[in-house]
């Protein structure tokens, strides 16, 4: 089945589609007009530079430029990470602790899938590395934050429980398992929840994808099967990583609960 | 022979400098205003905050033992100290010995079973020093240990303190009740703006 190109006719054609929702928000003065505009055009422009990039990237087959490219990506990722916490680390440890985290869950299981599942030739093909990365990216990126996030935010709610249990001689590990053992849950259920809807609930975009272009629907699920196993796995190492990091940093070597290594985010 | 606690040149950013020394079977009473620095005082002590100054236990540097095991032998006990778990048991690293204290201190026999929601705010106070007492520290540093009791459960707690200072643990005591200073105390210090300062010997009541 060959691939049903789309006109620039057919894009416009559904962008009235947001009229509508303009004029709705317009008539019951949503406020939603506006933001709803300058989304819809930079999701056009974003998608189109995308494109281009990806082009490049693929005509020039560098490993290189690809490396550069996925680096680009993790930096992104992390700064979505840090603007999704209510409370921040000090000093560099904030954006390099969720960055370094799902930096190298997402190179171990990059790897993996490449060299060991997919295989493509040469093993770092942009076509493959790319788009897979960003599905990874964007999954752990949730986790992450939201695994952070709970972590901190139960560390100073729970305060005098896990002093409680210092003052009696608990290592830091053992006051902070409550915590910490919550904060991994969290982290991990997004992508265990995702898993078990999938099929059932929401076919993923990859498998749509890749079945709109002409591919059985046979082996669009296997590869969808694939990336599932990458995804939970690159969670589930970023999250734990992520989590070990952020009770040792707000612990220290005398089994001291250290908020003050902690700061509420200033809105500025 | 050396001291059982011995604290030279304490420093957080709330305690300067502060000396004390600390035999077994003593009890030391800090007073002083509210926000002075006492609490800051017993939990630099017990190294819950960071803090520079040299602390001995029994001649032994607190800096050469792991910090879980010298909050064990110096334990702090606060009145808001939290709870970690639904059942009031599960907080005792001895349930046993925790139930053999339970009515010495007018707790009842079930106690170790109620949820945490359950008992009230001097029970709680009671049990948050029980929790304690089953890990039998050399020293208690109690943060107004009665606050929340009525006479009866006061008089309780302290007749427990007195036998514990009768077998040889040090205390040091905050509190505002200049009574329970007297009825306990060896020796009185002042804290004041983060300086502590030895005020003198009380004089025992029989």
């Amino acid at each position: 089945m060959p691939l049903i190109s789309l006109t620039v006719w057919d894009l416009a054609l559904a962008s009235l589609l947001l009229l509508v929702n303009g004029g709705a928000s317009l008539v019951l003065s949503l406020g939603v007009a506006r933001p709803l505009a300058i989304a819809a055009v930079r999701m056009v422009v974003q998608l189109f530079l995308v494109a281009l990039v990806l082009k490049q990237l693929f005509a020039l087959q560098s490993p290189w430029l690809t490396l550069g490219a996925a680096l680009v990506m993790g930096l992104f990722a992390g700064q979505e990470i840090l603007a999704r916490q209510d409370r921040r680390l000090s000093g560099g440890w904030s954006y390099g602790l969720g960055t370094g985290a799902m930096v190298t869950a997402a190179a171990t299981v990059m790897l993996l899938g490449l060299l060991v599942a997919v295989r493509p030739d040469p093993w770092y093909d942009a076509r493959y590395a790319i788009p897979m990365l960003g599905m990874v990216l964007g999954n752990v990126m949730s986790g992450v934050s939201l695994a952070l996030n709970t972590l901190t935010t139960a560390v100073v709610r729970d305060r005098t429980a896990i002093e409680a249990r210092l003052a009696l001689g608990a290592t830091r590990w053992e006051a902070l398992r409550t915590v910490h053992r919550h904060a991994l849950r969290t982290g991990m259920m997004p992508i265990v929840n995702a898993m078990s809807a999938t099929g059932l609930v929401s076919l993923p975009g990859m498998m749509t994808g890749q079945i709109l272009g002409g591919v059985d629907p046979h082996e669009a699920v296997k590869y969808q099967i694939l990336i599932m196993f990458l995804l939970s796995g690159a969670t589930g190492i970023a999250v734990l990583l992520a989590s070990l990091g952020a009770v040792h940093r707000l612990t220290d070597h005398r089994h001291r609960l250290r908020l003050d290594r902690l700061s509420a985010r200033t809105t500025g | 022979m050396p001291a059982l606690l011995s604290v030279v040149g304490l420093q957080t950013p709330v305690v300067r400098a502060a000396d004390l020394r600390l035999d077994a079977g003593e009890c030391l009473a800090v007073e002083g205003a509210s926000g002075s620095g006492k609490s800051r005082l017993l939990r630099a002590i017990a190294d819950l905050d960071p803090n520079r100054g040299e602390v001995r236990l029994d001649g032994r540097l607190r800096s050469a033992m792991p910090a879980p095991r010298w909050r064990r032998l110096v334990t702090y006990v606060w009145p808001d100290a939290g709870w970690w778990t639904d059942r009031v048991g599960d907080h005792f690293s001895d349930e046993r010995a925790a139930a053999e204290w339970l009515p010495r201190l007018g707790l009842p026999d079930g106690a170790l079973d109620w949820p945490v929601a359950r008992a009230s705010t001097g029970e709680r106070q009671r049990l948050a020093l029980v929790r304690a007492l089953v890990q039998h520290p050399r020293v208690l540093l109690l943060d107004e240990p009665t606050g929340a009791l009525d006479p009866d459960a006061t008089a309780r707690v302290e007749a427990v303190l007195r036998d514990l200072l009768a077998a040889g643990t040090g205390i040091i005591l905050v509190t505002h009740d200049a009574g329970q200073a007297r009825r306990l105390a060896h020796r009185r210090m002042r804290v004041e703006g983060g300086m502590v300062r030895e005020v003198g010997e009380v004089s025992q009541c029989p």
